[in-house]
């Protein structure tokens, strides 16, 4: 709660130019916009410099560095390091080798955490209050490591959670063995229509048409699970939709200017929660 | 009948005698121990006849007594162990295996895409038990390893 106190801080005096004397290392094992600028960015308010890669072609670890090395070396260099990395776990090893703080901007299949605090941001934002809300989630639930990092998170404000997906791509056992054991109601579906109406945050996510053999399973799951503004009618008035982005067709254009569209604010609150876990971090 | 069952495996003095092992986890439970790299006098039986098990197998190793932790660690391939303290060829005490909250370097995470298969990282898991049986959470990827999946790192 104390980084969404200090994005709410930063959204409202953007630049804050406190840590010049403080150098970020944003290291990236695998191709990332949003995250990598927006870290770059919240870095750059406020008044850090920032050093660090987004492709290994130029760097040791294409010489068959180990991630130890790698992390080993860089944190004598940085006050912090930003790390994106292919293999789920990554940046948990890599907090316990590095001698400054690791911030996790995405492990493989595992975790995002702070597109979830950015999530979490932009929920306490439109709804006033993180507690007792239905959370209905979309798409890939599977893989989507959004998914898994925001039901985590959400599960300390009471919420209930139902989950849209097809079997192919549906919450893995341990996720609802996780809600199960904290007692936290939730239910499955197949299809998006008729699951809107009761909803307070409507979480989209991008189908990937590589998780299917056959290409047409992929187009008639598609459809089950995409968005369009006529199913918004007689939605609840505090209905918001995000998406982490990038967006592909589940969500149809025209819900880009309904009032419960989201998304493009969303990715902007990436900054300023960012800023605030930099922040955060910082005074640790 | 009975004394030949008795002699199948002979007695020690002092040690301890590890009963009740599912017969093809013998070399598994004799890895997970260390006890091929030791000096200890060491007899063993397998696929013996057993009430509870339908067939076992049995370690006997003198002079050795185990400290809890580390027999503990058996629990993931010899949940039903029962540890047998023997002095003077008399059993003293006789202690279940306790599954341990938290298992180190001994079992590998099923998860290919785990940090723990690319670096050279001690794999770790806290354990727990759902309704399919033991579970191992892996610390670093935080996915799930069921005890039917279970792989003991070989150590040698």
């Amino acid at each position: 709660m104390q980084v969404l106190d200090l994005a709410g801080k930063y959204e409202k005096d953007t630049n804050r130019p406190i840590y010049k004397d403080k150098v970020i290392a944003c290291i990236f094992f695998e191709p990332s916009t949003r995250t990598r600028l927006s870290f770059e960015t919240a870095a750059n308010r406020l008044g850090a410099r920032v050093i660090g890669f987004s492709s290994l072609n130029a760097t040791s670890i294409s010489k068959g560095e180990s991630l130890k090395d790698t992390i080993k070396m860089v944190s004598n260099y940085a006050d912090m390091i930003v790390m994106r990395h292919p293999l789920d776990g990554a940046a948990r090893y890599a907090s316990e080798i590095a001698g400054c703080p690791i911030v996790n901007a995405g492990d493989g299949a595992n975790q995002h955490p702070t597109q979830t605090l950015l999530d979490m941001y932009s929920i306490w934002k439109t709804q006033g209050t993180l507690e007792n809300l239905s959370i209905t989630m979309v798409g890939d639930l599977k893989y989507g490591r959004t998914v898994h990092s925001l039901l985590q998170a959400m599960s300390h404000f009471n919420p209930r959670f139902r989950f849209v997906s097809c079997d192919e791509l549906a919450i893995p056992r341990e996720y609802k063995n996780f809600l199960d054991s904290r007692g936290i109601p939730y239910s499955e579906h197949k299809l998006l229509e008729g699951q809107i109406l009761n909803t307070d945050i409507l979480y989209m996510t991008r189908i990937q048409q590589e998780r299917f053999q056959d290409p047409m399973e992929f187009e008639k799951v598609r459809n089950l699970m995409s968005l369009d503004a006529s199913m918004l009618t007689g939605a609840r008035p505090n209905l918001r939709i995000l998406h982490p982005l990038p967006r592909v067709n589940e969500i149809a254009t025209d819900v880009d200017d309904r009032p419960e569209a989201y998304y493009f604010e969303q990715a902007r609150n990436g900054v300023y929660t960012r800023m605030g876990i930099i922040t955060y971090l910082m005074n640790q | 009948m009975e004394n030949k069952k008795k002699l199948k495996v002979s007695a020690i003095r002092n040690g301890t005698v590890i009963d009740r092992i599912p017969a093809g986890e013998l070399f598994h439970v004799i890895e997970i121990l260390g006890l091929a790299r030791g000096n200890f006098q060491m007899t063993f039986g397998t696929n013996l006849e057993s009430k509870v098990l339908g067939t076992k197998s049995i370690i006997k190793i003198s002079d050795k007594f185990f400290e809890e932790d580390d027999v503990n660690r058996i629990a993931l391939v010899a949940p039903d162990a029962i540890l047998n303290i023997i002095r003077e060829y008399q059993v003293v005490e006789k202690r279940p295996v306790v599954i341990p909250p938290e298992i180190c370097g001994l079992v590998r995470c099923l998860n290919p895409r785990c940090i723990t298969n690319h670096e050279p990282v001690k794999t770790r898991f806290t354990t727990g038990i759902t309704p399919e049986g033991l579970v191992l959470r892996c610390h670093y990827c935080e996915k799930e390893t069921g005890q039917k999946h279970l792989q003991i790192i070989n150590n040698n």
